[in-house]
């Protein structure tokens, strides 16, 4: 579970850095590029498979430990503690991820499948010829609903993330007195930082904001 | 501090048996003193019972001091109840108001059966401590007790650790069911010490081993345990199990 | 008279030559030998460890349902021991005087010599078990003073000694419960010695989850069942503490030594209403920093903060200007009780005395200033200071005191009342722990051991884990060498049926009573008649009474009796009657016993006999002996074991 979370966390890092191009003037060429490069680079095409394999396992993984935990009390408590002894977000993992993942589905059909199995427009910069995945962006940030599912879907990954940076770095056994406090800054910086740069995507391609900047390039 | 009584209703569960279908009965207490403990009200309660011909609430409880982790109960919805860092023998009356109605439930977890009303079975604790909870070292074998010098951090740490009364709040507060902090207090109490480290490679993971068998959940750090647990063990002894753990299954003599 | 089996020779040898003359058991033979071992405190699982590490096939029981609950766990100051570490002058000698002086010279000089020789082996013993024992900056071991010494000498675990020896001790248990060698039997409770022959070859037990009644054969019997003082119905002993193990033994043959022999321990917490159950000890290291006092003035009822200085007495300061609060318990605590009588009490019951630290808090304070240096400091923060200090030294004593009381500790003064602690009486051994029932020893608070009429603080871990570690290991060698080669008796030999038999129908007879009141209402009313007559002051008057009263409490018993619920399944109320019964009988017995001792001695003192300054009068002429008791038919017989004393000369204790 930690090992797989860590992986995912890694993975938005790298997801939020080369999305974030959108937020800026030139965003367009930027993150096609980009895009482009992540979509035809042989060792990127390979680590998707990885990050496929890192999902799946930490879904299956995630279901396995809910439904076994579960098992191991079969008469229930009448009264629970609720939120005096524990956040209901860390008690909610299952039920957060659960929810990710629909957000997830929605989300590959909209940008992946799209990407690998074809139906997007091409455009051309310096004669190359490459996706235009920004175009799909702006048609999809365009419908009111997908707004607020991503807006969700970011939510919930907020709550995710804010038990799981932490429990990870737990399950893993790396607790100390002087770093844990740190570790659990970082975990709280992470979760609501990353997933409000997710958020602000479809908010921006909704409003058509965009930040100017001269000739930033991100990413290559 | 003003004294006052109290009237209040109980809702406690009664099992006959352990493989009986238990379920909740309501009593009413009358005239209950502030000053009185948690037990003493039951025992008020259970005098009232045999007096009227009925059948007196089993509860596991022996030293009434807080230190020998006899004592249980789930009392609305938190084991030991609602002080910190108190078992349920030292909780007072005085943490209630009067007219309250309070609900006592058993420890709940399959690895922890109810054998009656209130009262469970907790020698899985005992057998995960058989599994390698312990220092190999027979009578007559030790050296001077100053021997070996121990980094008074690492004694105090152990100490800590060790202040562990076996009571099983952990368990019964884990919406997991998990004995994580439990298991790990003992792995910690003992691998910080010089004494244990020859065998805590083996120790760790054969108690952790037992623990599955036994059939407690796994561990997804709500943290639970550590706020309910009556000794106040920190759940750093639990990250302390995961290194030794890891490092256990890295280990290829083993 | 049974033979004390005392070693010839010197004292300082005795041990020694035993140890190298006594027979063994080799260990092909051992594996073939089983031994019983009842009750897993300090004494028991200590015990079941070493003999099953010896190869011994080991079966220990006990009623609570883990065996590390016992009530060694709940021993709060710390563990004696002669290493002599702080180079104050300590060894086995000092040890040893210190303990039979602060027994008021009741106790046996070989046996007490014994103790204060292994107890070194002890300490290293626990530390090589991991047991997480206070250490100094440097990595070495820390130690603190307690009562009635003038050495460092005890070692400790924050406050919670007891637990921590006897985690270790349940580990090394466990240890032999994984290996085969013992065999664990927790929620089981020993209702009767099956005695075949002359010997004790197996137990009587009652599943007490099941209710099934149950028989276990064994080569010896080793009993470790802890005190008796429950039979106050309030002390700090656990709920569960009985006689019930002994007093069988008792009425099998097994001798009752010096049973009035009880401590009182002086800083306890008062009993707050009718409804008390239990009370709760205050480690005695309080007295260490907290002054005892009450207002001159009877009756006076302004709270303790409001009562000027020269109003207040420091009753201890004033009586033993040497030892001052830290005189031996049982002085302690007729001192307290001398004031209450003469109505300086404090609290609502007026049955309390203050514990003040306000001195203390001052001290440490203004210490904590000139440590760090602070210069010029207004009073306010001065006590703070101090307060912090106090914490840091007794912080969870006085957060255990605030959750009970719902007082605070570091602002009012504590209220404290003696009650009954520890009982130093008990079955009667001889040197090799083995009572007046062949096969049959004793071992810890259990036996009537080595403290005399008073034990000293920090005596009682040490001596359970003697007999369990380092003296019985040898001692029940030297008779089952004479078991080798006889096989195991059959449980289904009459002398089995009969035993179980005859606890069947004891149970049966309880719950046929069918009367109308509970137990718990019989247990209090014996445990006030004891507490009136036969606790901290008794009288010849008072302890005739008490005998008429608890035969009259018996016999109601027997007629008025309520059990609820039936035999064959959990019964705590059945459980806690059978105990009760035993209880009323052994009563009596402590009344009897008090009654024909006609002196005052460490924790029995006797109205009659005291000096004109009210201190105990001793009669060494008269009563330098152990009181033992032979049952028949509920009828006692007392036999003398003489004292001897070759090394250390009795003199008149002095504590001024």
């Amino acid at each position: 579970m930690a090992l797989t979370g860590i992986f995912l966390i890694v993975f938005l890092l790298v997801h939020c850095y080369v999305n974030a191009n959108v937020f800026f003037s030139h965003g367009e060429e930027n993150f096609n590029r980009a895009a482009h490069f992540m979509g035809t680079n042989i060792l990127v095409r390979i680590a998707e498979i990885g990050l496929f394999a890192g999902f799946i396992l930490h879904i299956i993984q995630g279901y396995k430990l809910e439904l076994s935990n579960r098992a191991k009390r079969s008469s229930k408590y009448a009264v629970t503690a609720g939120n005096k002894t524990s956040t209901w977000y860390s008690r909610s993992m299952a039920l957060l991820g659960t929810l990710i993942l629909l957000f997830l589905i929605i989300h590959l059909v909209h940008f992946w499948v799209p990407s690998r199995f074809g139906g997007l427009t091409e455009v051309n910069y310096d004669g190359k010829s490459v996706l235009n995945l920004y175009g799909r962006m702006k048609d999809v940030f365009s419908q009111e609903w997908v707004i607020i599912v991503y807006l969700l879907g970011c939510f919930s990954l907020a709550w995710h993330l804010l038990h799981g940076f932490q429990s990870a770095f737990q399950t893993m056994g790396w607790n100390h007195k002087k770093y844990t406090p740190l570790i659990h800054s970082m975990g709280v910086v992470f979760s609501v930082v990353v997933p409000l740069i997710f958020a602000l995507m479809p908010l921006f391609m909704y409003f058509g904001w965009e930040i100017p900047v001269g000739e930033l390039t991100l990413l290559f | 501090m003003q004294h006052y009584n109290m009237d209040l209703t109980l809702k406690v569960w009664r099992q006959q048996n352990r493989n009986a279908q238990g379920g909740f009965e309501t009593y009413q207490v009358k005239d209950i003193s502030s000053e009185m403990s948690f037990l003493e009200m039951i025992d008020v309660l259970n005098e009232k019972l045999i007096h009227e011909g009925g059948d007196p609430i089993a509860f596991d409880h022996d030293c009434r001091e807080g230190i020998c982790g006899t004592c249980s109960m789930v009392i609305d919805g938190r084991p030991h109840g609602p002080w910190k860092g108190t078992t349920t023998c030292q909780l007072h009356m005085r943490a209630f108001k009067n007219g309250e109605t309070i609900v006592i439930e058993p420890f709940r977890a399959n690895s922890f059966p109810v054998l009656k009303d209130l009262v469970v079975d907790r020698k899985a604790f005992d057998r995960i401590i058989q599994a390698g909870g312990f220092i190999s070292v027979n009578t007559g074998n030790a050296v001077d007790g100053n021997a070996i010098p121990i980094d008074k951090d690492d004694a105090d740490n152990s100490f800590a650790a060790a202040s562990c009364i076996g009571c099983g709040a952990c368990v019964a507060a884990c919406k997991n069911s998990s004995a994580m902090l439990f298991v790990s207090a003992k792995v910690s109490h003992l691998a910080l010490l010089p004494q244990g480290a020859p065998e805590k490679s083996t120790r760790v993971a054969a108690m952790v081993d037992q623990m599955d068998k036994e059939g407690f959940g796994s561990c997804t750090n709500t943290y639970a345990c550590e706020a309910e647990c009556p000794k106040e063990i920190s759940v750093m002894n639990i990250a302390r199990l995961n290194r030794e753990y890891l490092a256990s299954s890295f280990n290829a003599d083993k | 008279m049974p033979d004390a089996k005392i070693p010839a020779g010197p004292l300082e040898t005795k041990w020694t030559k035993y140890k190298s003359s006594v027979r063994l058991v080799n260990p092909s033979n051992k594996r073939k030998i089983e031994v019983i071992v009842v009750g897993t405190g300090l004494a028991g699982a200590s015990a079941a460890a070493s003999l099953g590490e010896l190869g011994y096939k080991v079966k220990a029981f006990c009623y609570q349902d883990s065996p590390r609950r016992a009530h060694s766990i709940a021993a709060q100051g710390g563990i004696n021991a002669a290493k002599n570490y702080q180079n104050d002058g300590d060894s086995v000698y000092r040890l040893f005087y210190d303990t039979i002086k602060g027994g008021d010279y009741r106790a046996r000089e070989a046996n007490v010599y014994r103790l204060a020789e292994v107890s070194n082996n002890i300490i290293d013993q626990c530390v090589a078990q991991g047991v997480p024992f206070a250490r100094e900056y440097g990595g070495l071991l820390s130690n603190r003073s307690f009562g009635g010494t003038q050495v460092q000498r005890t070692f400790y675990a924050a406050g919670q000694t007891g637990q921590q020896l006897l985690i270790g001790a349940y580990q090394a248990m466990e240890r032999q419960v994984a290996l085969g060698t013992v065999e664990m039997f927790s929620r089981h409770e020993m209702l009767e010695v099956v005695v075949i022959d002359g010997k004790a070859r197996g137990i009587i037990t009652r599943d007490l989850v099941t209710g099934k009644v149950e028989r276990h054969f064994g080569h010896a019997v080793l009993l470790c069942t802890g005190g008796y003082g429950n039979v106050f119905y309030l002390s700090t002993n656990a709920m569960g503490c009985n006689v019930t193990a002994a007093w069988k033994a008792h009425r099998q043959g097994a001798y009752f030594a010096n049973p009035c022999f009880t401590q009182i321990h002086p800083t306890c917490i008062p009993v707050s209403g009718d409804h008390q159950s239990k009370l709760t000890l205050m480690s005695e290291s309080l007295r260490n920093d907290g002054r005892i006092w009450v207002p001159k003035k009877q009756g006076d009822n302004r709270i303790a903060t409001e009562i000027p200085e020269d109003e207040r007495d420091y009753f201890l300061e004033r009586r033993y200007p040497a030892f001052g609060n830290l005189v031996p318990r049982d002085v302690a605590s007729r001192a307290a009780k001398e004031r209450c009588d003469a109505g300086h009490g404090v609290g609502t019951s007026k049955q309390a005395v203050f514990l003040d630290f306000a001195d203390a808090i001052q001290r440490y304070g203004k210490a904590e200033v000139s440590k760090r240096n602070l210069g010029q400091v207004d009073a306010v923060s001065v006590t703070q200071l101090g307060k912090e200090v106090i914490k840091e030294k007794y912080g969870n004593l006085f957060d255990m005191y605030e959750k009970i009381t719902g007082e605070n500790p570091y602002v009012v003064p504590m209220r404290i009342y003696p009650a009954v602690h520890y009982t130093m009486g008990g079955l009667w051994v001889d040197y090799e722990l083995m009572t007046t029932v062949t096969g049959l020893y004793c071992l810890g608070e259990a036996n009537f051991s080595e403290h005399g009429a008073n034990r000293l603080g920090a005596s009682a871990l040490m001596q359970g884990l003697a007999d369990g570690y380092f003296v019985i290991p040898y001692t029940i060698g030297n008779y089952l060498a004479d078991e080798v080669g006889k096989s195991h008796i059959s449980i289904d030999h009459p002398g089995f049926m009969e035993a179980e038999k005859k606890v069947s129908k004891h149970l049966a007879e309880l719950m046929k009573i069918n009367g109308k009141q509970s137990v718990e209402s019989f247990h209090k009313r014996l445990g006030k008649i004891m507490w009136d007559k036969c606790g901290m002051a008794r009288n010849a008057e008072g302890l005739k009474q008490a005998i008429q009263e608890i035969r009259a409490l018996k016999k109601e018993f027997w007629s008025d009796l309520r059990i609820p619920g039936k035999i064959d399944e959990m019964n705590p109320e059945l459980d806690k009657a059978g105990r009760v019964a035993d209880f009323l009988e052994l009563g009596e017995l402590m009344c009897i016993d008090a009654l024909e001792r006609n002196e005052s001695c460490g924790g029995h003192f006797r109205e009659e006999y005291q000096t004109s300054e009210g201190e105990a009068l001793r009669d060494d002429a008269g009563y330098m002996h152990v009181a033992q008791w032979e049952y028949f038919h509920d009828q006692w017989k007392l036999h003398k074991e003489p004292l001897n004393y070759e090394v250390v000369k009795p003199s008149q204790r002095s504590y001024k």
